[in-house]
C-alpha cells in the first residue's frame, strides 16, 4: 500500500479529504503510483503529466523521505519506506509567482 | 416573469449571479473551483440547466466541468469510472489531443512563433465553450494553441477539426500578447453548416460545411504591425459579435478598429467612427435590435484601461459609426481596469440588459440597454468571461 498526499487544489477535484491509499502493482515507481492514483481518479488525468507524454508537468513536483524525487526516472523504485507505506509520496504544486 | 443567470468567470474561480426579470436584487453563487482560473462558462441553448465550464491551472492544465442543474453542482464528465469511493461523479475530460492522422487532410505540426521561427502546436488551455443551438451534448472548444475541437457526448470527449489548422495558412499564424489562443466561436442561427471563428492573431476565418473546410475571412481588415497590412491572415482579431436575428452581419473589434461585415465575413469595413479610441476587447450587440452595438474603447494596446480613468460603454444605435458615450453610473475617475474580450454579454428580456465585467473584478448590469449602469459585485478576483442566459 502506497500513501499519496496530494496537493489541496487537486483534493478537491478529485473530492478527497486526506492522503489517498493505493494498492500498486508490482515494484512501486513514479509510473506504477501514478497509473494507479489515474485509475482510481481519473478526473486526475492530465493533472499531474501529460496525457500524451506522460511527462510530470512544469510546476508539479514529487517528493518523499525528505527527497525531490521530481527529476528521477518515472521507472526508478520508489524509496523502500514510501513502498511500504511508512512514508507518504507527495505530489506539491511548485512556487510559482511572488 | 423572466429569470436571467449571469455566468461570470475570474482568475480565481467562477461564480453564479441570478436575478428575477427587474435585475434588480442578485443572488450570488461560488466561487465555483475555487483557486483555479475559469477562462469561460456558457449554458447549452437547448437545456438552460446544462452548462459547460473551462477551469485551468497553471500547474494542473485543463478541466472540463459540467453541471446539469443549472450550477447548483458539477461533474468532469468521462473516463472509465462515474464514481468514486466517495460516491462523487469524476472522470476525464481534459484530454485535448491536435489530430495527426493522415486521413484528415493536412495535419500541420509547426506555426510562427514570437520570434519568426516555426514552432509545434502545444495545447494549453480552452478559451471559449460554445454549445451546440439545438443539442446539450454538443459543444465546440476553442483552444490555445489555436484550434476548434467538437464533442458529441457532453464533453466526455473531445476531437479536433482539423481542416481548420490544415487548410494552408496556418504556419503564418502567430500568438499575441496573450497567446494564439482561438477564442470566438459563432453558429450561424439559420445555416447549420456555417461556424465563424477568431484566432489572435491570425484572424477570422468560417466554414460552411459544418467544419470540414475552412476559410480566412480578413478581406478589409488592415493591420499596422504587418508587413503586408492587407494579408489574407495574421490579424488580430479580439472579438466577433453577430445578432441571431440576422447572422449574416458581423461586428468586430479588432486590435485596433471597429469593423463591420454585411456579407458574412467575405469582406469588412471600418465603423469606428466617432470613437474615442477604437482600440478594445469586448464587442455585442443589442439582442432585438440588430444595427445597435456596444463597445468598451481602452486606450491603447500599451495601456489596457478607459481613456483619462473614466470607464465608458459607447453604444451606436446605427450599425457603427455614430457612437454615444455611455457614462450613468460608471465610474467617473481613477479607474484602470480591462474588459476581456469574452467579458460582455446581452441578455434577451424585452429591455435587454447589458452586462461586462472588469478585471477590477466588478460585473456591470445596464438593465435599459445601456442607459443607466449599476455593479452586480464590485470585488470578484479579476474577471475573465461574461455570459448570460434568459430564462422562462
Amino acid at each position: 500500500m502506497v500513501r499519496v498526499v496530494l496537493p489541496s487544489h487537486l483534493r478537491t477535484l478529485a473530492h478527497v479529504d486526506s492522503e489517498v491509499e493505493l494498492d500498486v502493482q508490482g515494484v512501486a515507481t513514479q509510473r506504477s503510483v501514478l497509473d494507479a492514483l489515474e485509475a482510481r481518479y481519473p478526473v486526475l488525468r492530465g493533472t499531474i503529466r501529460d496525457h500524451v507524454t506522460l511527462q510530470r508537468r512544469p510546476f508539479i513536483r514529487f517528493f518523499a523521505c525528505e527527497q525531490d524525487l521530481s527529476h528521477d526516472s518515472p521507472d526508478s523504485p520508489l524509496p523502500e519506506r514510501v513502498a511500504d507505506g511508512t512514508e507518504p509520496f507527495l505530489v506539491i504544486g511548485a512556487i510559482a509567482g511572488g | 416573469m423572466s429569470k436571467v443567470r449571469v455566468l461570470v468567470g475570474t482568475r480565481k474561480g467562477a461564480f453564479i449571479l441570478e436575478s428575477d426579470g427587474r435585475r434588480k436584487d442578485w443572488d450570488v453563487a461560488g466561487p465555483h473551483f475555487a483557486g483555479w482560473e475559469v477562462y469561460h462558462m456558457k449554458g447549452s441553448p437547448a437545456d438552460p440547466n446544462r452548462l459547460y465550464a473551462s477551469q485551468v491551472s497553471s500547474w494542473s492544465g485543463q478541466v472540463l466541468q459540467r453541471s446539469n442543474d443549472g450550477g447548483k453542482t458539477w461533474e468532469a464528465p468521462g473516463g472509465g469510472v462515474t464514481k468514486s469511493p466517495q460516491g462523487w461523479p469524476v472522470g476525464e475530460s481534459n484530454r485535448f489531443v491536435y489530430d495527426t492522422s493522415p486521413e484528415t487532410g493536412k495535419p500541420l505540426t509547426t506555426h510562427q512563433f514570437y520570434d519568426g521561427t516555426q514552432h509545434p502546436w502545444e495545447f494549453k488551455r480552452v478559451w471559449h465553450l460554445e454549445p451546440s443551438l439545438t443539442d446539450p451534448d454538443t459543444v465546440y472548444a476553442g483552444v490555445e494553441d489555436a484550434a476548434i475541437f467538437r464533442s458529441t457526448d457532453g464533453a466526455r470527449s473531445w476531437h479536433e477539426l482539423p481542416g481548420l489548422r490544415g487548410h494552408g495558412t496556418g504556419p503564418k499564424w502567430q500568438p499575441g500578447a496573450g497567446g494564439m489562443c482561438l477564442h470566438t466561436i459563432i453558429l450561424d442561427t439559420k445555416d447549420p453548416g456555417r461556424i465563424y471563428i477568431a484566432i489572435s492573431a491570425a484572424g477570422a476565418f468560417r466554414t460552411d460545411d459544418g467544419g470540414q473546410t475552412w476559410k480566412p475571412i480578413n478581406r478589409g481588415l488592415r493591420s499596422q504591425f504587418l508587413p503586408d497590412q492587407d494579408a489574407e491572415v495574421g490579424h488580430c482579431v479580439h472579438h466577433i459579435a453577430m445578432n441571431a436575428s440576422r447572422p449574416g452581419v458581423l461586428f468586430m473589434q479588432k486590435h485596433w478598429d471597429v469593423m463591420r461585415s454585411d456579407d458574412a465575413g467575405d469582406s469588412w469595413h471600418e465603423v469606428s467612427g466617432n470613437l474615442p479610441t477604437d482600440f478594445g476587447f469586448a464587442i455585442d450587440v443589442h439582442a432585438h435590435e440588430p444595427e445597435t452595438v456596444y463597445v468598451v474603447p481602452i486606450k491603447s494596446d500599451a495601456e489596457h484601461f478607459p481613456l483619462n480613468g473614466k470607464l465608458r460603454v459607447y453604444r451606436s444605435r446605427t450599425g457603427g459609426n455614430e457612437w454615444e458615450e455611455l457614462a450613468d453610473g460608471l465610474p467617473e475617475r481613477n479607474c484602470y481596469v480591462n474588459v476581456l474580450r469574452d467579458a460582455m454579454a446581452v441578455d434577451s428580456v424585452e429591455d435587454c440588459g447589458i452586462y461586462f465585467g472588469t478585471t477590477g473584478g466588478q460585473v456591470y448590469i445596464s438593465p435599459d440597454a445601456g442607459d443607466h449602469w449599476s455593479p452586480i459585485v464590485r470585488d470578484l478576483p479579476p474577471v475573465l468571461s461574461v455570459e448570460v442566459q434568459t430564462l422562462a
